[in-house]
């Protein structure tokens, strides 16, 4: 039997404040097996966790029950302290009786009651924990970064930094991302490439980095530390370590009318191409759909102008296993799509564009040489509309935009109207906001600067219609603070779209089995306390794969995420998780339903002798768990028809107590 | 009523135990009465010869008896198995239950068996004997002095109305031809209990279910139902102690034992055929498999040996939780 401590939480007022605490305490103490009860403000605290730890050696307790907060609060908190009394820290048990109970209830009686049952169930499952020891596995000192933007360039160089082999897997020709596509930098406006490209060199250059580009990520296994991932190296066509980026086979391909992703379609590209000039790795690489010799066979010229003899027609798609220890998701973001806003003609009109477009025609090395061109005419625009919140902070429009704030269209569309009115000063520069929010260093006094000194004329209110009519853009919008209708004659009309996770996002999760909200941004293990971890263990979130965010915010992030993986590979070993699946081999059937549905590739089969009933002798298969490799995640237990399969520290037969103690 | 005899399968098998291809042989001999012919084990010519039988009471599904059978007997058994019992076999293949090479698979055709709760609503109780004859089949019973005769077609069983498959998906030789897989109402029965409201719904299982007198007869014979230790036999697991509650047989003994074999059943009706109380225990099971069918495509448990049921198996195209949910919704 059973000697149980329950300790009730007050956790200031939080929980007290609509449970009766002492009412639990006393309630919980004639139950089966709780031979003390104590309540106390802050259980968590230094005093609190010292009075758990005399009552632990006063009442000689076998089991603890803590009701105070989420598991995932302090259950760590607590093991600890039941290990320095002495005790078994799997002996420990949490009854959520805040995030489940206090904080989503607004009376103290129907409170208190619930915490008194939250309770019970606890001390039913604890009358059968048994203590249980952790195993322990190594950890592979090998990082993978899955995303080679300012995220992930910036995380693999501070690994790489502390003397940890980092790989970054992009799916492009080119590592570089969006900032690679941006003209000018808030707030300070220096310009994204000349702070990016040396970066992308120093990846390049550094030894302890191997960038896998043109790569997608196509099947990961293992856990923490152990890792096995497989990488799709797509065929280029191109061997990349002969291939010396001279540009003559761009230059001779014949095949030259090819949208140019890089420019966003806005010009053309041939079909052996390197995205832009500063590329990384600066390898040609043959689009298979546009290339004649891959489509029919005909045409070679690429392979005939090549002096380094760099093209291979018949170059295949590559698989490379490595095994990792963590691994950093930097997949980054899009514009969503505008083809659904018809309200702003951006399907009809050649000179809607969005913001990111926009940043393209007003940079350099983009299709207009930097020159702010309107794509229908070429003609300069002396009337701009930017329409900030397309498609963001669009709880109504759910099937076209995004609920939540793009964070960044602010800034860049302030930005993007300074550098039109510094460079063209006799443009007429109109933005439409809903807010203006500009929270950061500098940033306010940023967005006051182009409205103070660069005079661009913010209204407040809603673009309601844009209709192409002759060469102009008939822009009809609200101005909410002086309540009128505008009507505006636009050249150019600048759509800041809402931003949304890469697509290649939802499935990466499912590899990893990582958590992501319902638009696809992945979940953090905690939103204040671990925000660049995923709840998946090993697993680092990196940039704008986890939410809208700046650069300056996504490098500071980038760091964090860095430091977490630093922290983790300088590990030698790593303690595993006890609570692991188990089968009693006297009941298996060796089915192979357990082996189906485990997503961890954990459980084998082995033939086994066994005495039968009848004297008699038979082999059969039954199944056995790896628990290095088992995540305790209880898949098999529900699959297994006879329930062999069960899960320490969760087993079936404590899960049924405490549903019975709810229930009585 | 059936193609081939009893004396074509004893001349198989008695050519295959006289050449030492197998060691024993799996078929069926009556038991009191014509009609309730059981499961036996045979391993001489001579007692095949006085107590194999074959005809239109052999519903008896033989698959689930190469667990025990392949453990006890030295070398090969020769098993009979009709269309429907092969999809049984290929299972308990997928699920290891036996090895493969110890069961030497003889095809046999099937017309059809017939159920003699339906005989008996034709000619009464008091059944003495029953002989087939043609197409049909001669009746006495003790209360009539001449015999009846029934069409055998008018007492098939209701899985044998409804037949799956007269397809052998697996066997070593086949006697007679083969059939085809084939489309058969066995649904409609489940989108009738679907049409009801949940109320009549509970109602009908309620009144069916509470015949039940935990004779375990469904889970003994189901090829489903083939482990170790049944939960419902086995203390630590937590429900063999609520087995013994009120009510439990109607609402959870069967529903736990249809959730047990989910989208792992094949649909064999056995449990219906051997249920004293006559529920039509198959319900639940179709219920489960038109379920399957309709979120995750048609799956034919035992089609092939190895298949990943889709409640076992994940796909990208599957359908998210919150899909079935409110299809369910709907449904219900």
């Amino acid at each position: 039997m059973q000697r149980i401590g329950v300790f009730v939480c007050w956790c200031g007022s939080n929980i007290a404040a609509t449970v009766d605490v002492k009412a639990v305490a006393e309630a919980l103490k004639s139950e089966p097996g709780v031979v003390y009860s104590a309540d106390y403000q802050y259980m968590c605290s230094q005093a609190g966790q010292d009075l758990i730890k005399e009552a632990v050696k006063e009442h000689n307790l076998t089991g603890i029950v803590v009701c105070s907060c989420s598991p995932r609060m302090h259950e760590a908190t607590f093991r600890k302290t039941a290990a320095a009394a002495g005790l078994n820290p799997y002996m420990v048990e949490i009854a959520n009786i805040r995030e489940q109970c206090s904080w989503v209830h607004k009376d103290i009686p129907s409170g208190t009651e619930k915490a008194i049952i939250l309770g019970k169930a606890a001390v039913a499952k604890v009358n059968l924990n048994t203590p249980l020891t952790p195993g322990e596995s190594p950890v592979t000192k090998r990082a993978l970064v899955i995303g080679g933007g300012i995220a992930g360039i910036q995380t693999a160089l501070d690994i790489a930094d502390a003397g940890f082999p980092v790989d970054i897997v992009e799916k492009n020709p080119t590592i570089g991302g969006k900032m690679a596509q941006l003209d000018k930098t808030f707030p300070t406006l220096d310009c994204a490439a000349c702070i990016l490209t040396p970066k992308m060199v120093d990846v390049a250059q550094n030894d302890k980095i191997r960038i896998f580009s043109y790569s997608e990520v196509s099947e990961i296994k293992g856990f923490v530390g152990n890792f096995d991932v497989t990488i799709r190296k797509k065929a280029r066509y191109v061997k990349e370590d002969v291939c010396t980026g001279c540009g003559l086979c761009v230059e001779k391909c014949p095949q030259k009318k090819i949208p140019n992703e890089f420019n966003l379609g806005m010009d053309n590209r041939s079909a052996i191409y390197i995205p832009f000039a500063q590329a990384v790795p600066k390898v040609a690489t043959i689009d298979a759909e546009a290339c004649t010799m891959l489509k029919k066979g005909k045409c070679g010229l690429c392979s005939k102008v090549c002096t380094a003899g760099a093209i291979d027609y018949k170059q295949q798609d590559e698989l490379i296993s490595e095994k990792y220890g963590a691994i950093v998701v930097a997949t980054g973001f899009n514009p969503i799509s505008m083809e659904k806003f018809d309200e702003y003609a951006y399907s009809q009109s050649k000179d809607v564009i969005t913001s990111l477009e926009f940043e393209r025609l007003t940079n350099a090395a983009g299709p207009t040489a930097g020159k702010l061109l309107r794509p229908s005419d070429l003609k300069h625009p002396h009337t701009i509309v930017f329409v900030q919140c397309v498609g963001s902070r669009c709880a109504s429009c759910a099937e076209k935009g995004k609920e939540y704030c793009s964070k960044i269209c602010c800034m860049y569309t302030a930005k993007h109207a300074m550098l039109t009115r510094d460079k063209y000063p006799d443009t007429d520069v109109y933005v439409f906001y809903i807010d203006v929010r500009t929270p950061g260093k500098n940033f306010d006094e940023f967005y006051r600067r182009a409205v103070e000194e660069y005079g661009v004329h913010y209204i407040k209110g809603m673009v309601g219609k844009v209709t192409p009519e002759g060469d102009k853009l008939k822009v009809r919008a609200s101005d909410l603070l002086n309540n009128k209708q505008l009507n505006i004659d636009a050249d150019l009309v600048v759509l800041a779209a809402a931003i949304e996770p890469d697509k290649s996002a939802r499935p990466l999760a499912t590899m990893l089995t990582a958590s992501m909200d319902t638009n696809d941004f992945f979940t953090e293990a905690h939103p204040k306390l671990r925000p660049v971890e995923s709840p998946t263990a090993g697993v680092f979130l990196s940039g704008a794969c986890q939410g809208p965010k700046d650069i300056p915010e996504t490098v500071s992030q980038a760091g964090a995420a860095a430091s977490k993986v630093i922290g983790l590979l300088a590990k030698d070993k790593l303690t595993g998780n006890p609570c692991v699946a188990s089968s009693d081999e006297l009941m298996c059937n060796g089915c192979s339903s357990c082996e189906r549905v485990c997503p961890y590739g954990a459980i084998s089969y082995i033939d086994k002798e066994f005495r039968m009933p009848d004297r008699t002798v038979a082999i059969r298969r039954v199944a056995s768990v790896n628990p290095a490799v088992c995540q305790g995640c209880g898949a098999c237990t529900v699959a297994c028809p006879s329930g062999a399969m069960d899960l320490r520290g969760f087993a079936s037969g404590q899960i049924m107590a405490e549903v019975d103690a709810i229930c009585k | 009523m059936q193609k081939i005899t009893r004396d074509q399968l004893i001349e198989k098998a008695a050519s295959l135990l006289g050449n030492g291809t197998v060691s024993c042989v799996l078929g069926w001999e009556k038991g009191e009465f014509d009609y309730d012919v059981t499961p036996a084990l045979f391993e001489t010519e001579s007692e095949l010869r006085e107590k194999f039988v074959f005809g239109d009471f052999c519903g008896a599904n033989l698959s689930k008896y190469l667990v025990s059978k392949t453990r006890k007997c030295e070398g090969r058994i020769l098993v009979f198995l009709k269309p429907c019992d092969t999809y049984s076999f290929n299972q308990l293949l997928t699920e290891h239950r036996f090895d493969r090479e110890k069961a030497y698979v003889v095809g046999i055709p099937c017309e059809g068996m017939a159920d003699i709760e339906r005989v008996k609503e034709l000619c009464g109780d008091g059944i003495s004997s029953v002989t087939a004859d043609g197409d049909e089949l001669v009746v006495t019973t003790l209360y009539d002095d001449e015999p009846v005769r029934v069409k055998a077609e008018s007492v098939l069983a209701e899985r044998c109305v409804n037949c799956k498959s007269k397809k052998h998906v697996a066997y070593d030789e086949l006697i007679g031809e083969d059939g085809e897989v084939l489309s058969s109402a066995r649904f409609d029965e489940v989108a009738r209990l679907e049409a009801m409201t949940p109320d009549e719904r509970f109602a009908f299982w309620q009144n069916e279910l509470s015949k039940c007198i935990r004779c375990n007869a469904c889970r003994n014979v189901c090829p489903a139902c083939t482990c170790e230790r049944c939960v419902f036999d086995n203390p630590s697991s937590g429900v063999e102690n609520k087995a013994a509650a009120n009510s439990f047989e109607e609402k959870m003994f069967h529903i736990i034992r249809a959730f047990h074999v989910a989208g792992r059943c094949t649909d064999c009706g056995e449990c219906s055929r051997v249920c004293p109380q006559n529920i039509p225990l198959h319900l639940l099971n179709r219920k489960f498999i038109k379920d399957i069918d309709d979120f995750y495509g048609e799956y034919q448990a035992g089609a092939e040996v190895g298949s990943r049921a889709p409640l076992v198996n994940y796909t990208f195209d599957d359908l998210e939780p919150g899909e079935v949910f409110e299809r369910g919704g709907q449904d219900a």
